[in-house]
């Protein structure tokens, strides 16, 4: 069974929307040990990296998520708090990728949120199965991974940045992947194959 | 690159959708789930669902239907018309809502912002602003363009950008419904004040007039509803041609 984390930050139902969607089955859940047992898991988040951070950690699951073995899909922040270190906030995070988050760096005539539809490109990831190079997929974030050996896909917003960043078991999209249409379906679909 | 967006806008009144014009005279044109489903399909970016209920039992359905669209659409979508509170946030969050608007009760009580934008993020608020001109200057309206309010377009902007808002949809009174384009320079003026993205509302009659907006007017999204429910300018047909026209739009 796939387990969406609810660790009381933010709307699981956007997720949890999109796997029916798709026709998959779901829990939602915070148990530890249900999260251990699951056969994929997805951490959501919407909401601000250091209290997010807290937020895990108050939920005791800081230390669980680190050790899964199972494919584990991190969603915007849900991926931030998965890299090393986050600006916003200048909090430490779960360190599974090995890239820290930064504020969005943008030239004067782009706006800050990032929020809309922008391309994905550089994919090299088993999430983007049949997605053609260049695809569309939905971002709202002000802040984002910078590149490094884990980077499996990249987005440009100003300056270029993690899309997907994926190591071993573990995945992440910087962009929502609930709401980014059939190509966005199309990536949660590949990630609850593997 | 990042797509300048579309986005079809749905009234709903009592569940089902109409749009009026000048918000007089209105017409039903279609369940709204289906509605959005199709503009989804055809490559919409996002929809916008606005409660013109006046009854608390109209609201009631509304919410309902929130659920209903966030079960069955896969793009994000906005929910307005009538919050006032922060419970009234926190009701449409809970049915799926990716955003909600607030428009007059942010007017009259401009707290609203920071509490809705603190209590779940700045991208979850859209706040609409409907002004017309009065003397040559623009004037914040509120329910619906019948009521004037003291607050001036540009500055009220800036203020809502402060209080945490992460979008702001400008709607020209003056030329909401009409279909005789949108006033460019003001929206160029209003953009190139602010850090956060403008969506274009009210006006669309064509497709020039949508490319100007995102052009010259230098907004970053476009929301029209009656070209798109009445078929004259299903939204493929205007995606290909602001394409053609060298504007980065999502196909």
């Amino acid at each position: 069974m796939t387990v969406i984390i609810d660790y009381k930050c933010g709307n699981l139902r956007s997720v949890s929307n999109a796997l029916r969607r798709i026709g998959h089955e779901y829990r939602i859940t915070g148990d530890a040990e249900a999260i251990k047992a699951a056969s994929h898991v997805i951490l959501p988040g919407v909401g601000e990296a250091s209290s997010t951070m807290e937020a895990l950690k108050n939920s005791g699951l800081a230390d669980v998520l680190p050790s899964l073995t199972q494919p584990t899909l991190g969603i915007c922040i849900g991926m931030q708090l998965m890299c090393r270190f986050s600006e916003e906030g200048n909090v430490p995070c779960l360190g599974i990728f090995d890239v820290e988050v930064r504020k969005l760096r943008v030239p004067n005539d782009l706006k800050v949120p990032h929020i809309g539809w922008n391309t994905v490109t550089r994919l090299a990831s088993p999430l983007a199965d049949g997605i053609s190079e260049g695809a569309y997929f939905y971002y709202v974030h002000s802040f984002a991974p910078e590149i490094g050996s884990q980077t499996a896909a990249i987005t440009e917003y100003g300056t270029a940045f993690s899309a997907i960043l994926q190591n071993a078991n573990f995945f992440g999209t910087q962009f929502h992947p609930e709401k980014s249409g059939e190509a966005g379906e199309r990536l949660l679909a590949n990630f609850l194959k593997l | 690159m990042l797509a300048k967006r579309i986005i079809p806008c749905l009234d709903i009144k009592d569940g089902a959708t109409v749009k009026g014009i000048n918000f007089l005279e209105l017409q039903s044109v279609g369940d709204p789930v289906e509605l959005g489903r199709k503009y989804a399909l055809e490559g919409a970016d996002e929809l916008v669902y606005l409660d013109i209920s006046a009854s608390s039992e109209g609201r009631k359905t509304f919410t309902e239907l929130v659920s209903r669209i966030a079960e069955n659409i896969n793009i994000p979508f906005t929910v307005g018309g009538g919050i006032s509170s922060l419970d009234d946030a926190a009701r449409l969050l809970i049915a799926g809502a990716d955003k909600i608007t607030v428009n007059s009760a942010a007017v009259h009580r401009p707290e609203l912002i920071d509490e809705i934008a603190t209590r779940y993020g700045s991208q979850f608020v859209v706040v609409a602003i409907d002004a017309k001109t009065i003397d040559g200057r623009w004037t914040v309206t509120t329910h619906g363009g019948k009521r004037l309010s003291e607050r001036e377009l540009y500055v009220w902007a800036k203020e809502v950008e402060a209080r945490g808002a992460g979008e702001i949809l400008f709607t020209s009174m003056d030329h909401d419904g009409t279909k005789s384009g949108y006033p460019c320079e003001t929206y160029a003026r209003l953009c190139d004040s602010l850090s956060i993205p403008v969506i274009a509302s009210g006006g669309a009659g064509s497709v020039d007039d949508i490319a100007d907006v995102l052009t010259r007017g230098k907004a970053d999204a476009a929301l029209a509803a009656s070209i798109f429910h009445y078929g004259e300018i299903p939204v493929p047909t205007l995606k290909q041609a602001l394409l053609k026209k060298g504007i980065n739009v999502r196909i």
